[in-house]
């Protein structure tokens, strides 16, 4: 009787303890479920309309189209080899064809030009933004995001009304009596150029705007104590601290650039195509949706490798400081 | 003002051997904003000399415009009127980069995407010297402020103290005719400043550059400085040395800014011109006269103030031709020394407290009970005729 007794305490104690590890382990499992569930919406969208898009493109790309739009289920890799290559209809020999390449060129091009164009006139906006009192930097700010209130669509058409040959610039050109015939303006690699620079500016000013905002102003000043000019303090001192701004509103203006297709297509006018207008019309006119699938992931590829690029490059160089 | 500019000049033209005007400035004036409700006058009419290879503080509260005095020289600031010259050429229009005076900021502003190695060699750099020149500069300086095995490193590894002494090398590296120093030492904590005035006073001595040195610490100030310019509302009250600001405070404000001191009503009998500087007879409240140094300035006749430093008073039985009588009230034991706080006697009991600071001397105990009726000794020359 006395052993059971004092054997009771003994015994429960371990009970005690796996009860508490199964308590534990239940709270864990609970906030492991919790944890998914808040991630739950996120994935979903990520899956859905990013991922399942994605390999149904990855997939088509690797097919033959079919005669009216749409794919055959036979596997083929023309439509990468078409890309830079023409197929002799009689022969079936193949012919290097850098038409495509020109236009993922241009793209580049346009793309890269825009993204120096939107820096010049960015940096300086955003330097004025972020030197202004706090209290007024917040009305600057609502001003450069007020255009995101109407669609870029829109957007665009506004631009067209002012560049056509009847447009605002012509006419008052004209009226003042400086031109006879109206400026070709419209449907020119300018206007896709400014087009582009209107519509991607605030991606570039924002991230600045909060990379310089953050700068110490008394660097600048400690730089100037320092017999620096003023172009001398913006190259070692204001620039290299505002980098990462710089870095991110390049990435921000160039990558949808490089893929835009309202802008080319209204200011552009069908004249200089872009990759997007090129893909939109495989998939539209051309009905040759597997070459469409492959441009796009060529378009995709190059982007992914130029970021890779400069994330290897930036890592280094942190590394190294 | 013109009184305090004529004593500075006094002072200047006392120990003209101690060196030329490193910095002239003359009746500067500067007002922010604009407008009649919105100006702010930071600095009115102010007029200073700054000799080289000085050690000099601008003292004084906050908002006292001692910043923005070192701003006009360092050239972040333009007087609105009023003139300023290094070493007698004017500096007046020349922006920061243009004169060779290095600031040392207060929050330390060390670039934070260079090593410091390359922060101290920035100014050099900026100026086009070879690059020679800049890597034995830094090596030099490095070693100066000791820091020769963190030239690699970048600044938010280090610790505030040696951030603070990277500032320090880098404002030093170009070598500067003027080192500015604006609250330098505000934000390390209490052992670091000790030890770091002791490094600045040696690396001022080490490079005989001429350092003006600003703080709201009285006891900084008293520590390092050669000179001293009390500032309070945009004007300086006063300048001289440690000692003369101590000992002598022209200004009540002067007087109650650095340390303790009491402060008596006096009527002023008659003065005297004497070696030592000007005195004057005056009669305490309790009918007692006795001699008092007078300050360099105009002083009000009749009714004047006083100012006794607590050490420099003593106690004594109540009556036999004491200056003062009063009741102690409170005694506090400080280590060093102990401090009695008197109430003293005075028409309708509103006599004002007085403190007497004495000595601790080993095993002698308190030997005065508090209620205790005391009187104060006060030797002719301890105290002080103020201008306020």
């Amino acid at each position: 009787m006395a052993a059971e007794t004092a054997s009771v305490p003994a015994t429960s104690a371990p009970a005690e303890t796996e009860r508490l590890r199964l308590a534990k382990a239940a709270i864990r499992r609970g906030k492991l479920r919790t944890r998914w569930l808040l991630l739950s919406p996120a994935l979903l969208t990520i899956v859905l309309v990013g991922l399942l898009p994605l390999s149904i493109i990855l997939v088509y790309s690797f097919l033959e189209p079919g005669t009216y739009g749409g794919v055959r289920w036979v596997f083929s890799t023309d439509a990468y080899v078409q890309f830079l290559f023409e197929r002799d209809l009689f022969e079936d020999t193949l012919t290097f064809n850098p038409a495509y390449l020109e236009i993922f060129w241009r793209s580049v091009e346009l793309a890269l030009l825009s993204t120096v164009g939107s820096l010049l006139i960015g940096f300086p906006t955003a330097y004025f933004i972020a030197t202004r009192p706090p209290s007024r930097r917040n009305l600057w700010l609502f001003l450069i995001t007020l255009p995101f209130w109407t669609n870029l669509l829109i957007r665009t058409f506004a631009m067209m009304l002012i560049l056509r040959d009847e447009g605002v610039i012509n006419i008052i050109l004209m009226k003042l009596g400086l031109i006879d015939q109206p400026l070709v303006l419209i449907y020119t690699d300018g206007a896709v150029f400014l087009g582009l620079v209107y519509s991607y500016l605030p991606f570039m000013v924002l991230p600045i705007y909060a990379a310089l905002e953050k700068l110490d102003f008394r660097l600048v000043e400690a730089a100037y104590d320092l017999y620096a000019t003023r172009g001398k303090v913006l190259r070692h001192v204001i620039l290299p601290v505002a980098k990462p701004g710089l870095v991110a509103g390049c990435i921000l203006v160039f990558v949808p650039g490089l893929g835009a297709y309202i802008t080319p297509e209204l200011l552009g006018g069908g004249k200089s195509l872009m990759i997007g207008n090129m893909i939109a019309i495989q998939f539209g006119n051309s009905r040759n949706w597997p070459f469409g699938s492959a441009a796009s992931l060529i378009l995709m590829a190059i982007v992914l490798v130029a970021l890779l690029v400069y994330v290897r490059y930036a890592g280094r160089r942190r590394g190294h400081g | 003002m013109t009184g305090d500019g004529a004593a500075a000049d006094r002072t200047a033209g006392r120990s003209d051997r101690a060196g030329a005007a490193a910095i002239e400035i003359r009746r500067v004036r500067k007002v922010f904003g604009s407008g009649q409700e919105r100006a702010v006058v930071a600095l009115d009419d102010v007029s200073l000399t700054i000799r080289d290879n000085e050690f000099f503080t601008l003292l004084g509260p906050s908002g006292c415009g001692k910043t923005t005095l070192l701003r006009l020289i360092a050239g972040f600031e333009q007087p609105t009127a009023g003139e300023i010259l290094l070493f007698g050429s004017h500096l007046e229009h020349l922006p920061p980069h243009r004169r060779p005076v290095n600031t040392v900021f207060q929050q330390y502003a060390l670039f934070p995407h260079m090593t410091v190695a390359e922060n101290i060699g920035f100014g050099l750099m900026m100026q086009g010297r070879p690059k020679r020149e800049i890597d034995e500069t830094v090596r030099r300086m490095l070693a100066l402020v000791r820091m020769d095995d963190l030239a690699g490193r970048r600044t938010d590894q280090l610790s505030g103290g040696q951030q603070q002494r990277v500032a320090l090398a880098r404002a030093l590296a170009p070598h500067p005719k003027v080192l500015l120093l604006d609250e330098p030492l505000s934000a390390l904590d209490l052992k670091l400043r000790k030890e770091m005035q002791i490094e600045l006073k040696r690396l001022q001595h080490e490079t005989g550059i001429t350092f003006i040195f600003v703080t709201h610490d009285q006891e900084e100030a008293l520590t390092m400085s050669d000179r001293i310019a009390v500032m309070s509302d945009g004007a300086i009250l006063q300048v001289g040395t440690p000692r003369e600001i101590y000992d002598h405070p022209a200004r009540r404000f002067v007087a109650d800014f650095i340390g303790e001191i009491n402060i008596l009503p006096a009527e002023l009998l008659e003065t005297r011109e004497a070696s030592g500087g000007a005195s004057a007879r005056v009669r305490l409240s309790s009918g007692q006269v006795r001699l008092a140094r007078l300050p360099d300035g105009p002083v009000a006749a009749g009714r004047v103030n006083v100012a006794v430093r607590p050490e420099h008073a003593g106690l004594q039985p109540a009556g036999e031709g004491a200056a003062l009588t009063g009741t102690l009230s409170n005694v506090v034991y400080f280590g060093t020394g102990t401090h009695y706080h008197l109430e003293l006697d005075g028409p309708g009991g509103e006599g004002g407290r007085f403190v007497v600071e004495l000595q601790n001397r080993l095993g002698a105990g308190a030997d005065h009970a508090i209620g205790a009726r005391l009187g104060i000794l006060l030797t002719d020359g301890s105290l002080q005729v103020l201008c306020d």
